[in-house]
């Protein structure tokens, strides 16, 4: 009773507010364009929000964008050229050079290709069949027994040196690389789309679909999929940052990308040699590549919190 | 078997229209819709290191019912007595361990997957939880027309025209088809739940306390829904529900449950003037009555309901039995027609 004077303004402002959305649509009927600034103002919404997110996805659209475009803006990354071996950053060399006078600069943005495209590609590859798997694990409970013990039997050997050996037996090359970072990061999917499709197989809803003649696959399609999206989607970029980490560590070990290919990692093994005298070989990919993985663990994060609160405790 | 059935005219409070359902219902001579004979659902338990089966939960042990068409069998029982498993099993949502389950005269225990498919077609769930048992994804339209879709009972253009029929049979308007169920009330959801399980026009609904969920005025509003509809195609009814006044005004027959048993089995007006089972007695004496001057003698049980992993030897009743006899520690009652109509499982009649 005590906020009764301050009642009679919000109780007129509602009647307002009804007035203005009546009256609104009559002028601005035929208007097409209105839907445009809503999405900008729900964006700068959402970037105040969470502007980790925004930032990571600004950094990941500005490096995509250089690896789309980098004949245009960086000179033939495997030209040799003797003469100017080793030399230090400067107007010619904004990156220095190699110990094969190859431009630094020029490799360190080619680099960026192989980075993001093994990242992406591995991303969706083993969302793709970590989803597939985890969801008939999750609902088929013979194929959960031994799908589960499979996965338990890969998640026990390191990331690295599995795809080492996966590597060693297909050699080397940017498809079998992919598919070798894959292969260990399947089991975390997997994992996770199960246990969500474990809580959900439990609701009514589901057992009512049972209940009126609807078959497994359209249970999982219609009623299970549309919940681990929000999950996945997360994930998926834990797997992409993990990605582009292996990759540059299978670079480095000369068990990925051939060296004839720049990458991120094989720049970096070949100026392991050279610490002292030509630091600038690896520290520039170095930057690079830890900016990359920064950008996706940050969006990933900014969009765990944004889609789903309560999936970051599955994580 | 039982020759005295029906509600009468003046069903319950509340009745309404739906109050001459049962008039000449289920009429004599009517078929049995549903048997189930001996049905048992035991859940193995497993323990120790190696998680070997340590034991079984008893939650459903032997149970044996009949349901005529427009006849609804209540059955009754306080939580933990099998009631929802027992629901779940005839319609094999979950496989009973033994027992038969006959629909319209087709085993449904035994069916291969394609035949109970088939047969599901006429035996659909009204489920306790109207919030979780739609799909917060899916539109109201969605949700009721997925079992149309499921068994093509109408050509894809009419789906939608049947939705509306349905939805404007169980009173939500055909507008609403478009919202989801979050922007429905708990009355209005379990009503689109009876609109999925209305679909298929099946013979046979099993409603798993369709409305103990809901406030106690919406819950008449459910209940005589479902006693209309029931009136209109002659539905059979297998109502699950802890709740003895909302038993007592939609049921034909009750079934009273005790640890996956039935104790007494019989219709409505005899077994709520006349319960002759204990455990019957104990609970109509624990349900209030309307009135500030009544003195009834309340029945008092004593302790809780026994776990049902390791289900008291003789009469499963005898640990609270007020009126325990020896033999009854030692040897388990079997169910007896006492009068006509009225079966009891008890030493004593």
């Amino acid at each position: 009773m005590g906020s009764e004077p301050r009642r009679p303004p919000p109780a007129r402002e509602p009647g307002a507010v009804e007035v203005a959305t009546l009256a609104a649509p009559a002028p601005a009927g035929p208007s097409p364009t209105r839907g445009r600034p809503e999405l900008a103002a729900r964006l700068r919404d959402y970037g105040r929000r969470y502007p980790t997110a925004v930032a990571g996805a600004i950094i990941l659209v500005a490096l995509a964008l250089v690896a789309l475009v980098a004949p245009l803006i960086a000179p033939d990354p495997v030209r040799l050229n003797p003469i100017n071996r080793l030399r230090p950053p400067s107007g010619d060399f904004w990156f220095g050079a190699d110990f094969l006078g190859r431009d630094v600069y020029a490799r360190t943005i080619y680099g960026t290709r192989i980075s993001l495209t093994v990242g992406l590609a591995v991303a969706a590859v083993s969302v793709a069949g970590g989803l597939a798997i985890g969801l008939l694990a999750g609902y088929v409970r013979w194929v959960d027994t031994v799908v589960m013990r499979v996965m338990d039997g890969v998640m026990a050997i390191p990331g690295v040196l599995l795809a080492i050996a996966l590597i060693s037996l297909t050699g080397a090359g940017v498809g079998n690389v992919i598919i070798a970072i894959t292969v260990p990061e399947i089991p975390r999917v997997v994992r996770l789309v199960r246990s969500v499709v474990l809580t959900i197989r439990e609701q009514p809803y589901v057992e009512a679909a049972v209940a009126g003649g609807t078959r497994l696959p359209k249970i999982l399609w219609m009623h299970i999929l549309p919940n681990t999206v929000a999950p996945l989607i997360v994930q998926a970029t834990y797997v992409c940052a993990s990605a582009i980490v292996i990759e540059a560590i299978l670079s480095f070990l000369g068990a990925g990308t051939p060296p004839e290919i720049p990458s991120w990692g094989n720049i970096m093994a070949e100026g392991r040699v050279y610490v002292q005298v030509a630091p600038w070989m690896i520290f520039f990919p170095g930057v690079f590549l830890a900016v990359a993985v920064l950008a996706v663990n940050i969006l990933g994060d900014g969009l765990r919190d944004s889609l789903d609160p309560r999936i970051a405790r599955r994580m | 078997m039982s020759p005295v059935r029906g509600r009468e005219a003046s069903a319950g409070a509340g009745a309404g229209a739906a109050g001459a359902a049962g008039a000449n219902g289920p009429g004599g001579g009517a078929r049995s819709v549903l048997e189930v004979r001996d049905l048992k659902k035991h859940f193995p338990v497993h323990g120790g290191l190696l998680r070997r089966r340590a034991g079984s939960v008893f939650a459903v042990d032997g149970i044996s019912f009949e349901i005529q068409a427009g006849e609804t069998l209540g059955l009754v029982g306080e939580s933990g007595s099998g009631k929802s498993t027992a629901g779940k099993s005839i319609l094999r949502l979950i496989d009973p361990t033994a027992g038969q389950v006959v629909l319209n005269g087709e085993d449904v225990t035994r069916a291969p997957a394609h035949r109970l498919r088939a047969l599901r077609r006429q035996m659909q769930m009204v489920f306790q939880d109207p919030y979780a048992s739609l799909n917060p994804r899916l539109s109201a339209e969605t949700i009721v027309a997925e079992p149309l879709r499921n068994y093509g009972v109408v050509a894809k253009r009419e789906i939608r025209d049947r939705v509306v029929a349905l939805f404007e049979r169980v009173g939500l308007t055909g507008e609403s088809m478009v919202k989801y169920p979050h922007e429905f009330s708990g009355g209005q959801r379990q009503r689109l739940g009876v609109a999925r399980a209305l679909a298929l026009e099946p013979a046979l609904i099993v409603a798993d306390e369709p409305v103990s969920a809901l406030d106690v005025s919406v819950q008449a509003q459910v209940l005589n829904l479902l006693m209309d509809l029931q009136q209109d195609a002659n539905l059979a009814f297998l109502f699950i529900s802890h709740d003895l006044a909302v038993v007592e005004h939609i049921s034909h027959r009750v079934a009273v449950m005790y640890l996956g048993k039935i104790v007494e089995l019989t219709d409505r007006r005899k077994l709520f003037e006349e319960p002759l089972h204990p455990y019957t007695q104990a609970l109509l004496s624990a349900a209030p009555v309307p009135d500030p001057r009544s003195r009834r003698r309340r029945i008092i049980l004593k302790g809780d309901i026994p776990s049902p992993i390791n289900p008291p030897s003789g009469c499963a009743f005898h640990t609270r039995c007020p009126m325990v006899e020896p033999r009854c520690r030692t040897e388990a009652p079997v169910m007896r027609t006492v009068a006509a109509g009225h079966d009891v499982a008890c030493h004593l009649h």
